[in-house]
């Protein structure tokens, strides 16, 4: 039977190795699509999922649907409109979207279908990241499964919509996530981010007018148009709609990734769902959505998981993917390798970030060496305003800030503990 | 890198690779998307890109070898130095870091008598560091050439070498 509390994971289970396109189809798969396709103009399927309230899993929340209806349509209908999936999936982290990949191929592109008949683009792009071989391969199959069905190619499924999907194999760099980086990328270029406006929506990919969504998001789509908006909306047990994969790792009992309405409360997966700290561990804190957001503390657990409520309790919904700081791991150091990820991951466009990088880095090192000083926390905490928002050419450098100015507010004695000679015994791993 | 003199400097592509390459370039608009595809099909073949290589890609493509070394140099996963037979991607990202990355690391560069980045003797392997592998439930991580090896654990460094 479907399991119609949980639609994105209804079919991945852990005694099949993935989805066939049988097992897809067995489950209600591709009748979106044809609902789509045949009862729907594109106007209506981007309403449909507008007022359903699905927003971006890519990190930033915006309404999906929203986002769709901004694409220009009307001027020129013959003009050419690209669709791009962002599976570049390599915040640490984060694991949500190589499950979708690898376990059901055909829900994304069910997904990408629809998104791309909603704004009328006639080839799509899958931005796969290029260590994900698993999943190129299973997708790879999946888009000919897809074809010899007569989803894909020209006429799908009988009608005047004609859509091309090709599989982009990246080689590895983290900005390869922001969508405009990936634009270039896709374009073969060094992928550093574009000035905005103009917007990817209107002018985009070779100039054109394009839509850049998440994974996740695009395999919400196909359930939202074959069971309907009230449906979905009922999903949610707080303000935001649907499910969402949220997932926690580190030292806890069980890590993994489980599909739960939006609004669950974060101790529901913490200590239900991860089954809470390992023996001999306490929780010191966490990173609710992934390297780039601020930490909380034990007591947040009560916050329910909701763009708005994560935002309001000082950190970011991110991608739903918790990491766990336990008592035993030195919230510096863990800042440290944050740190030392996104240096190493900027693009060096811009100079705050490019020289504000390495510099946060080299203050963590001479902290933890012993050769820190208090002036430099000062230092630190002026960086952190100096690459926040606004002040860099794109996001990066906005996120690396988040966990560093969160452990300045909340771990700020373990930061002092180097400086002053008095190392806790912390576990250094 | 420089070739040997003796050498000549447009080694060429096997026809193998142009064909493959041939075949990305209907996906796109433009040639110059093809680049890092095109780069990733002569490393499947070579192992490597070499300067000789990247030449012969650029001619290919119709771009400047610079352009194209500026767009190599960029990614990752484009090894511009020879490297092992496989390579050992190790996760070093913060769950992975957390719970024995360093560690592994350690392990696996003992055992092949080898620095990060380095070919073992034997030719066989290449240890480099990676950012999170998407798999941070089942941290520490490493991947062998394609494949995925999770919830590495002390022993498992052997297992991984096979030895
Ligand atoms: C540095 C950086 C990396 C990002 N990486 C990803 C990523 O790997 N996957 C993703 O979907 N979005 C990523 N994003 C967000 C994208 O820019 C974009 O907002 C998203 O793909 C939009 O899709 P959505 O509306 O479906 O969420 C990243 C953003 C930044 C600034
Ligand atoms: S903030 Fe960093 S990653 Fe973003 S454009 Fe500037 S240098 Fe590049
Ligand atoms: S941190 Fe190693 S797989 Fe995510």
């Amino acid at each position: 039977m479907e399991k119609m509390d949980k639609p994105l994971t209804k079919n991945i289970r852990s005694d099949r190795a993935f989805a066939t396109l049988a097992d897809y189809e067995s489950t209600g798969g591709y009748q979106g699509l044809r609902k789509a396709i045949t009862q729907l103009q594109p106007k209506e399927a981007q309403h449909w999922v507008k007022e359903a309230g699905l927003r971006g899993r890519g990190g930033a929340g915006f309404n999906t649907g929203l986002k769709w209806s901004l694409v220009p349509m009307d001027e020129d209908a013959a003009q050419t409109r690209y669709l791009v999936v962002n599976a570049d999936e390599m915040e640490p982290g984060t694991f949500k979207d190589r499950l979708l990949l690898e376990q059901d191929p055909h829900q994304l592109i069910e997904g990408v279908i629809i998104a791309a008949y909603a704004i009328q683009a006639s080839i799509a792009y899958i931005f796969l990241r290029g260590e994900y071989h698993l999943a190129a391969q299973r997708l790879a199959n999946a888009l000919l499964e897809a074809r010899a069905k007569g989803y894909l190619g020209e006429h799908v499924l009988n009608s005047g919509f004609n859509l091309e999907i090709y599989l982009h194999t990246s080689a590895g760099r983290y900005i390869c996530g922001e969508e405009t980086a990936l634009l270039n990328a896709l374009e073969g270029k060094r992928a550093t981010p574009r000035a905005k406006p103009p917007f990817p929506l209107v002018s985009g990919l070779w100039g054109k007018p394009t839509v850049v969504n998440n994974v996740e998001t695009l395999c919400n789509v196909p359930h939202i148009l074959h069971y309907g908006v009230e449906w979905y909306q009922s999903l949610g047990r707080g303000a935001d709609k649907g499910t969402k994969l949220f997932g926690a790792s580190g030292r806890i009992k069980h890590p993994g990734l489980w599909e739960l309405p939006m609004g669950t409360p974060i101790r529901e997966i913490i200590e239900d769902h991860a089954g809470g700290m390992r023996d001999g561990y306490k929780l010191r804190g966490f990173l609710p959505g992934g390297a780039s957001t601020d930490f909380l503390l034990p007591e947040h657990l009560d916050v329910v998981m909701d763009y708005d409520a994560v935002a309001k309790a000082g950190s970011r919904m991110g991608t739903g993917t918790m990491i766990i700081l336990d008592d035993k791991t030195c919230p510096v150091q863990m800042v440290l390798n944050l740190e030392q990820f996104f240096a190493q991951e900027s693009c060096g466009w811009c100079t705050p970030c490019r020289d504000g990088l390495p510099w946060t880095v080299t203050l963590l090192k001479d902290i933890i060496a012993g050769r820190g000083r208090m002036e430099d926390l000062d230092t630190l905490s002026g960086l952190t305003r100096m690459l926040g928002p606004g002040n860099t050419f794109c996001a990066l450098a906005p996120g690396a800030m988040e966990p560093l100015q969160s452990a300045l507010k909340y771990f700020r004695e373990d930061f002092e503990r180097y400086i002053v000679g008095n190392i806790a015994d912390m576990e250094t791993a | 890198m420089k070739e040997p003199t003796e050498k000549p400097v447009f080694e060429g592509l096997s026809l193998a690779e142009i064909q493959e390459i041939n075949a990305e370039m209907t996906h796109y608009e433009d040639k110059t998307a093809v680049s890092i595809e095109a780069l990733k099909i002569v490393q499947k073949h070579r192992r490597w890109v070499s300067d000789a290589c990247l030449v012969a890609v650029a001619e290919l493509l119709g771009l400047s070898p610079a352009q194209l070394e500026g767009v190599a140099t960029f990614y990752n996963l484009i090894y511009r130095q020879p490297v092992g037979k496989t390579v050992i991607h190790y996760c070093n990202s913060v769950t992975c870091w957390m719970l024995g990355a360093e560690h592994i690391r350690e392990r696996l560069c003992r055992h092949l008598n080898v620095g990060l980045g380095e070919m073992s003797a034997d030719g066989e392997y290449t240890i480099l560091p990676i950012v999170c592998l998407g798999a941070c439930d089942h941290a520490p991580v490493v991947l062998v050439g394609d494949k995925l090896l999770l919830d590495i654990s002390d022993d498992a460094v052997t297992d991984i070498l096979g030895r």
